[in-house]
């Protein structure tokens, strides 16, 4: 389904990484690791099409993603390092505002369900400036509960979070590739996904001339 | 599509209204800058009548150049912006949404307000009626042409005084035929001429600047 073939990652003057090549198929999981600054970040915005990558392809079904923009971010759900939540809006409007905007519908019982299940219910009703960061990370993985788009791509979503909102990401994940979904996550802590099959890929400078799965 | 774009201006309007002191600011700034020229060249009528067009229009244009820098580096910042550039949408409906929604808050309030400080100015009925249309009709490009610039200096140090010296500029021919537009009427000239090149900058600036500006965004995103 999703396939990387000899990326390389030029940021400035500095080389990260070259020749990084791998295969997720529905219901595998990709574990990025690595140093800060190995370009873990810079590889997952490659994956979304937002970095283009210095060389190599980026293909979904076969297609690569150049070609397929739309086709391809309809079917990609990207959680990135900032949370993308607004600090006026309520954890519910933005949650519904998301929906919105993702063209997906979503009502508002669903949405608190949603809330509920992320433990922020009795906040949904407060701006998220007054929330404190986990919470506001809550806010922003929520729209995880109701997404069913195939690929999640998530940047360090565990950061900020306590140990029980950690297992609870860890499985929605795991319900994700259970139903045959993709998801690409970095992280520098080792948390087990209750289901799906892992796979590892480590981004540093000694293995960045060739590192293959 | 219109689903869309009418979701991000709902969006945007709902956080502009949790943040009325930047409509509020600009709102004041138009004001003041308007009211202190009367003050500075004097009370004949004669002077205030031929200075009132112009005073008005160059207010206009600096009060939208004050909301500008905010146009997409609030979404920038918070990553929401990161999230509407993966939308399975064109970049640019979102853009055209979010010119629409700037123009409510910060171009349509200098439309209400223009007529009650055209007075300052002793204008004729039918001048500030012509004024109010003009700015009814070019503000809109103003807010267009200004997202442009909001997309290229965004991330950019300094942004702001680049923003200013890379759209004020281009903001000159929306400055000659809105503020003529009031000239003719005054001189009995007809304002039809101006009103109707106005128009075409307007639909011109509203519809053709989401694509540079998206283009611009997602540069800006690499």
């Amino acid at each position: 389904m999703l396939e990387a073939s000899n990326l390389e990652c030029v940021r400035g003057e500095r080389r990260l990484f070259a020749g990084v090549s791998f295969r997720l198929e529905g219901g595998e999981m990709l574990a990025l690791q690595g140093r800060n600054g190995s370009g873990k970040t810079s590889l997952l915005r490659m994956l979304c099409g937002l970095t283009p990558a210095a060389s190599g392809e980026i293909r979904w079904c076969g297609r690569p993603i150049a070609q397929i923009g739309e086709e391809f971010r309809s079917e990609l759900c990207f959680l990135g390092h900032q949370n993308a939540i607004k600090e006026e809006l309520t954890p519910l409007e933005n949650l519904l505002s998301t929906a919105r905007l993702a063209q997906e519908p979503l009502d508002e019982d669903a949405a608190l369900a949603a809330l509920e299940l992320v433990g922020l219910l009795g906040r949904e009703d407060l701006a998220c400036r007054y929330l404190s960061q986990g919470q506001k990370r809550r806010a922003a993985l929520a729209r995880l509960v109701h997404e069913k788009r195939a690929l999640w791509v998530l940047d360090e979503p565990y950061v900020a979070l306590d140990k029980a909102a950690t297992e609870l990401v860890a499985g929605l994940v795991g319900a994700h590739l259970q139903r045959g979904g993709l998801a690409v996550l970095t992280t520098h802590q080792a948390v087990a996904v209750p289901a799906g099959s892992v796979r590892e890929l480590t981004l540093g400078d000694d293995v960045a001339a060739q590192q293959r799965l | 599509m219109l689903s869309l774009i009418r979701a991000v201006i709902g969006r945007d309007l709902r956080l502009a209204m949790r943040r009325q002191a930047d409509i509020v600011a600009a709102m004041f700034f138009f004001i003041i800058v308007v009211s202190l020229f009367p003050l500075g060249v004097g009370p004949e009528p004669e002077q205030l009548r031929r200075l009132a067009p112009g005073v008005l229009w160059v207010a206009a244009l600096l009060a939208t150049m004050l909301s500008l820098p905010r146009l997409f580096a609030d979404d920038h910042r918070d990553g929401t912006l990161e999230q509407l550039a993966l939308a399975p949408e064109p970049l640019a409906l979102i853009v055209l949404g979010k010119v629409i929604a700037h123009w409510l808050v910060a171009g349509l309030p200098l439309v209400v307000l223009a007529p009650v400080l055209g007075i300052q100015f002793d204008l004729a009925t039918d001048a500030l009626a012509v004024l109010t249309l003009s700015l009814l009709i070019g503000t809109p490009a103003l807010s267009g042409i200004g997202a442009i610039g909001a997309a290229l200096t965004l991330g950019v140090r300094g942004g702001g005084v680049l923003l200013s010296l890379l759209v004020l500029p281009l903001y000159i021919p929306v400055l000659i035929f809105g503020a003529g537009a009031v000239d003719a009427t005054v001189t009995g000239l007809g304002a039809q001429a101006h009103l109707s090149l106005l128009g075409a900058l307007a639909l011109g600036g509203v519809f053709f600047a989401p694509w540079p500006t998206a283009a611009a965004l997602r540069v800006a995103l690499e």
